[in-house]
């Protein structure tokens, strides 16, 4: 019961930790609330470059700082999100973008998961088929049961 | 026989896969840049020297010159400052700088205390224009042509091995076949 409550407690205090720091990074908050869904979308697929495991979002170095103040002001333009996408790419290129674009360039990459899923379906239809011969054959009777 | 041969073909296919990826793995994370070949970013700020007058992109047209972005906050740019000043002692390409998210008073009494490289120096109070020029980190040292065209780009101190290697041939070979 005691160990319960105390878990209950750090989970707490791990939460309200992880929610001060997201407040930390990046506190902005659009008047409008569609405006401000498509900022925290736009922000978290775009890359830190400075960290580049990080999503502009998450970041709190300046560079990323002064990309989501490009973001904010864009958004505030009446720019659609793509326009803002190319803007950056433009700039930082494709690296920028966290979700690879659909091209002919990066055809393997979105294609490589349905060729891998093809090969392990091909290599689960053989095994089984195998088996399935093979169970047959062992059910069929044996020459020698018919003999005796 | 056959049982093996299917495993061994994709393990070599894997490895010739990994070992392409490996060759090509940009180098301690330098990011290719999409400015090259393509035309330098226009951009009029104010001088460091004199912030009432002001760095253009136009009155650089004509001209090859390097554009080298740095602060004092940046360690690397201290490294490379003995180098950018024995460009332009070689008097072969002027360098533009500029000073990135930087404190004007600390700049200039960089510029006194180390020796000034720069032709003249812009600054950039709210990291806008490193943004066009696709910075991410100082320092970065771009190569454009008298057309205005970004033609190399070079992130990290620049050393006298990269300025002999890859911006001098750039320059020379290029102006002496225009002449």
């Amino acid at each position: 019961m005691m160990r319960r409550a105390a878990l209950t407690v750090l989970l707490g205090v791990c939460l309200s930790l992880a929610a001060a720091a997201a407040w930390a990074v990046d506190p902005t908050e659009l008047p409008d609330p569609t405006l401000q869904a498509r900022y925290v979308a736009l922000t978290h697929e775009l890359r830190c470059m400075q960290c580049q495991n990080e999503s502009l979002a998450d970041s709190p170095v300046d560079l990323a700082a002064d990309l989501r103040r490009e973001v904010r002001n864009q958004l505030l333009a009446g720019k659609s999100d793509d326009e803002i996408r190319a803007w950056m790419t433009a700039r930082y290129g494709d690296f920028i973008l966290f979700r690879p674009r659909y091209s002919l360039r990066n055809a393997w990459l979105w294609g490589a998961p349905g060729v891998l899923l093809l090969i392990g379906v091909l290599v689960c239809w053989r095994i089984v088929r195998n088996r399935t011969t093979l169970l047959a054959a062992d059910q069929e009777p044996l020459e020698e049961d018919g003999r005796s | 026989m056959n049982r093996f041969l299917l495993p061994l073909g994709l393990f070599v296919l894997l490895a010739v896969v990994l070992a392409i990826g490996i060759r090509h793995s940009p180098e301690k994370g330098i990011i290719a840049s999409p400015l090259l070949g393509k035309p330098a970013p226009q951009f009029s700020l104010p001088s460091l020297n004199d912030p009432t007058r002001e760095v253009r992109s136009a009155d650089l047209k004509g001209h090859w010159y390097l554009f080298n972005v740095w602060g004092t906050w940046c360690g690397e740019c201290r490294q490379e400052h003995e180098t950018l000043l024995q460009v332009q002692r070689a008097g072969v390409v002027p360098i533009i700088g500029l000073d990135w998210k930087d404190d004007d008073a600390q700049a200039a009494a960089w510029l006194t205390q180390l020796g000034n490289p720069y032709q003249s120096v812009a600054t950039d109070h709210s990291g806008r224009e490193a943004i066009d020029w696709g910075v991410y980190g100082a320092p970065e040292t771009f190569l454009v042509s008298p057309q205005g065209v970004v033609v190399y780009k070079h992130v990290g101190a620049l050393t006298p091995d990269t300025w002999m290697r890859e911006i001098l041939p750039r320059v020379s070979g290029l102006s002496a076949g225009k002449s």
